[in-house]
């Protein structure tokens, strides 16, 4: 009765807790066929790797309970299949991978054993296995294959890893390959390589390529039909182009919307006097050197976004400004006063003026503080501030300025959500009058509707209160829209430098050029014309992945 | 891991010099031995006498001198009770006690590892439920009270088993019953624990969706990430067994050194006690550096 590959029909999964019943998926029904790409869109919590884990096998029961639906894989019901049937057809029929490969490897087995796993867990036979493995290394186009048979996951790079992933999964080349947020965790260059090589893959062997995925960029560059989901439920479905070009449901609007890249650039006109400027900074680790003289100068008000990969030294420079990190050479003159010379006693005077807002506001923010608590500590540190007396007016000051209600001073972190958190860091900073605010890789964590409120907020705080802000990020239509100057590092060296404008419009160095060039735009057709003026880059001068 | 190992051993070194300062003052303290050894009417010139022999008039600080060179040469002393060299009667009792605690922990280890991890797989479930009952049992019941249990039970109404002493096979198997069910108990719970959090990693999934069955999930990929904190647990145990079963080995008349230790100190057999503290202490540095080198073995990414 079905002709597709895969189906999966009116799918309905619930989760059972202490705190009552979720229902993850409501009605769920997409299908896929051979040689096609579907992206699942949505947000964190809207449901769409539950279908996945329920096609693997990976829900568990309980707490899980699949409450209604039929998956179909060649036309036969894998959800009345035995545990043993469902077991043989998992890595050799429907393989998956998935977002952070580091911990999805087991990390005390070689990659080599491992990947041979898919093979031997099939009954093949060892050399049988062998052999495939070091073919899939070669061809995923990891270096030195018979070397790397007998490494540990913790030894390569973050995309290296992707690719011995995707290497494994495709050890028995399976029918359908499931893969879950592949790139999240990824630079955009090796985000564009991974998914290249999936495309590739996926011509070769017309395997079924079934993206989980809350990057509509990634959409844009892979999928041929794409399903966007809300809160359990498919609010949306058609093709990549279709769906971005003519959105008919309200949450996908929004989301559209919402993806950076799109605004007006900055064009600032600051002048006078620095506030901060950096004279060949660098900092060494032992025989390493993290940064190799950084200098830049910062104005009041003024935004200046750092980018560049994963090892490029962008975190230890805001790290060692702030001197987190002790600096290893250069000046940082705040103000005319170098920082790097000042004693613990008077650098702690200076810190109310440099505060920092996190990647990760469920690390940063301590859970056993109330958040009245986490904004006030600061007015315990620097007294001279606010007397006691005032604390409690301003903390519901500070809340209102974020965007926060008055009744969340009582509560704590973890009564929050993703982007409320991240909200509270940002109050915590606020809460010394800062004059500048390093924000690192501070809205990489949110969904992207929670990322472009995030933004909005810090917009709105830096028109009222003029601080300014060094912007560390990867995320390249982010810092497009907010920042004034950007600075390219590679390597722990800055590269290029200049407006936002020159940047983005007429970046000069290959290195900045190809950063730019491997980003998605949420845009298909324009996705496509991108990808060809990275293809041409690529022909000219091959990227070398980092080690 | 060479320079581990040397740095190690400098560490405990200096922990073994300080314990030997501690010790040899302490016991002192204990009062004068001839007064235990020589027959309560027995007169100053024979006191005196019994003092030169053992080298006990001398000032304090002076014993500790010489007792210190003695020892760079290896030199024990001789115990005053046995009126042999301390090191082998030490020597002895201890070799008793290495088989006792080995022969444990070896049971424990296999037999917590394999329930604990079973266990582990099918969390609520009767056979959880059943084992935790046990390992609750085990590790909260005392010692000393299990060992009399089992005499009257095995030994004095069933006949099956000797009381104590030693001799056959037989006579091991109630000391080490006894000794196996405290560790049992807790290596069981912190197994389970610790299999319970390693079944939920990543590393799990992907291998579900790669089609390894059951048993290897459990045995091959969880077990060995488990065992990190498990080792530890195994290591302190087996520190305390090594440190003499006091309670066990008196009640079933094992020679073990625990045993005579209190004996010694009993005794105030000076050499003796400090050549057990030696021992013991150095036997706790290796096992300690063996767990170090099992970490290492486990888990790749730890190198020293």
């Amino acid at each position: 009765m079905t002709d597709h590959l895969l189906e999966v029909q009116d799918l309905s999964v619930q989760f059972h807790s202490a705190a009552g019943t979720v229902n993850a998926v409501n009605g769920v029904s997409w299908h896929l066929d051979r040689g096609e790409t579907l992206a699942i869109l949505g947000e964190s919590g809207s449901g769409k790797s539950v279908s996945a884990s329920a096609i693997m096998n990976l829900i568990d029961t309980p707490p899980g309970e699949i409450t209604q639906g039929r998956i179909l894989f060649e036309g036969r019901d894998l959800l009345t299949a035995s545990a043993e049937e469902r077991r043989e057809i998992n890595g050799c029929r429907i393989a998956m991978i998935f977002q952070d490969p580091l911990s999805h490897f087991n990390p005390v087995y070689t990659v080599g054993w491992q990947i041979m796993e898919t093979l031997t867990a099939h009954g093949r036979p060892k050399e049988e296995a062998r052999s495939r493995a070091l073919e899939l290394l070669h061809r995923v186009g990891i270096p030195e294959p018979k070397a790397a048979m007998d490494r540990y996951p913790h030894q390569f790079s973050g995309g290296q890893r992707q690719r011995l992933m995707i290497a494994m999964a495709l050890g028995l080349q399976p029918d359908i390959l499931i893969a879950d947020e592949p790139t999240t965790a990824l630079d955009v260059t090796v985000q564009a390589e991974v998914l290249a090589l999936l495309e590739e893959l996926q011509q070769q062997t017309g395997m079924g390529l079934l993206l989980i995925t809350h990057n509509l960029g990634v959409v844009a560059e892979t999928a041929d039909r794409v399903v966007v989901m809300e809160g359990g439920r498919i609010v949306e479905r058609g093709t990549a182009r279709e769906v971005y070009h003519n959105p008919r449901h309200p949450y996908t609007c929004k989301l559209i919307a919402a993806a950076p890249g799109k605004g007006e650039m900055r064009d600032s006109a600051l002048s006078g006097e620095p506030l901060l400027r950096l004279e060949k900074v660098s900092k060494s680790y032992g025989t390493f050197t993290a940064l190799k003289g950084a200098s830049f100068d910062l104005r009041a008000g003024e935004t200046l976004a750092i980018v560049g990969e994963s090892g490029s030294g962008k975190s230890t420079l805001a790290k060692t400004l702030l001197r987190l990190e002790e600096p290893s050479g250069g000046r940082a003159l705040w103000e005319g006063e170098d920082l790097f010379a000042k004693t613990p006693r008077q650098m702690a005077r200076v810190r109310r003026q440099l505060q920092m807002v996190f990647q990760d506001p469920t690390q940063s923010l301590n859970p056993r503080m109330s958040v009245f608590d986490l904004i006030s500590e600061a007015w315990v540190i620097h007294s001279e501030i606010l007397p006691r007396a005032q604390w409690r007016d301003r903390v519901l000051q500070l809340l209102s300025q974020v965007g926060l209600q008055p009744e969340h001073a009582a509560r704590y972190p973890h009564q929050f959500s993703g982007g409320q958190r991240q909200r509270i860091a940002i109050a915590r900073a606020l809460a010394l009058e800062p004059k500048l605010i390093v924000c690192d890789e501070a809205v990489s964590a949110l969904d992207v509707s929670i990322q472009a409120q995030v933004m909005d907020l810090l917009a709105k705080l830096r028109e009222e209160l003029g601080i300014a802000f060094i912007f560390i990020a990867h995320d390249l239509p982010v810092v497009r829209d907010f920042a004034d100057h950007v600075i390219v590092m590679k390597n722990g060296k800055i590269v290029e430098q200049g407006t936002v404008r020159v940047i983005f419009d007429n970046p000069r160095e290959p290195y900045t050029q190809r950063l730019l060039a491997a980003g998605l735009d949420p845009d298909p057709d324009v996705q496509a014309a991108r990808r060809e003026a990275r293809e041409a880059l690529e022909r000219r001068a091959p990227m070398q992945e980092p080690a | 891991m060479k320079r581990m190992i040397g740095q190690r051993a400098a560490a405990s070194f200096l922990a073994l010099l300080g314990l030997v300062v501690l010790v040899f003052f302490l016991s002192r303290l204990t009062g004068d031995p001839a007064a235990l050894y020589l027959p309560i009417d027995a007169s100053q010139e024979m006191l005196e006498n019994f003092r030169e022999i053992h080298g006990l008039n001398d000032p304090l600080l002076v014993q500790f001198g010489n007792y210190v060179t003695d020892l760079l040469r290896l030199d024990f002393g001789e115990s005053i009770r046995k009126a042999r060299p301390a090191i082998d009667v030490v020597l002895e009792a201890f070799v008793w006690t290495l088989q006792l605690a080995l022969i444990t922990m070896a049971l424990v280890t296999v037999t917590a590892v394999v329930l604990g991890s079973l266990a582990a797989f099918r969390v609520g479930g009767l056979f959880d439920r059943l084992t935790s009952l046990i390992s609750l049992v085990g590790a909260s019941a005392p010692d000393f009270w299990i060992a009399i249990v089992a005499i009257v039970l095995f030994s004095v109404q069933l006949g099956w088993l000797p009381t104590s002493g030693t001799g056959s096979v037989w006579h091991w198997v109630l000391p080490v019953a006894v000794l196996f069910v405290r560790p049992f108990g807790l290596i069981l719970q912190v197994v389970r624990g610790s299999m319970i959090s390693a079944l939920t990693s990543a590393y799990v999934k992907t291998a579900r969706a790669k089609g390894v069955r059951n048993r290897p999930i459990i045995f091959v990929h969880t077990l060995r990430n488990a065992m990190l904190p498990v080792i530890t647990v195994i290591g302190d145990q087996a520190a305390a067994m090594l440190n003499g079963a006091v309670i066990v080995e008196t009640i079933f008349g094992f020679p073990g050194v625990g045993k005579l230790m209190i004996d010694s100190i009993l005794q105030r057999d000076f050499n003796v006690i400090l050549a057990s503290i030696v021992v013991t202490a150095l036997a706790i540095f290796i096992m300690n550096l063996l767990i170090d080198m099992a970490y290492a073995v486990l888990d790749p990414r730890i190198r020293y």
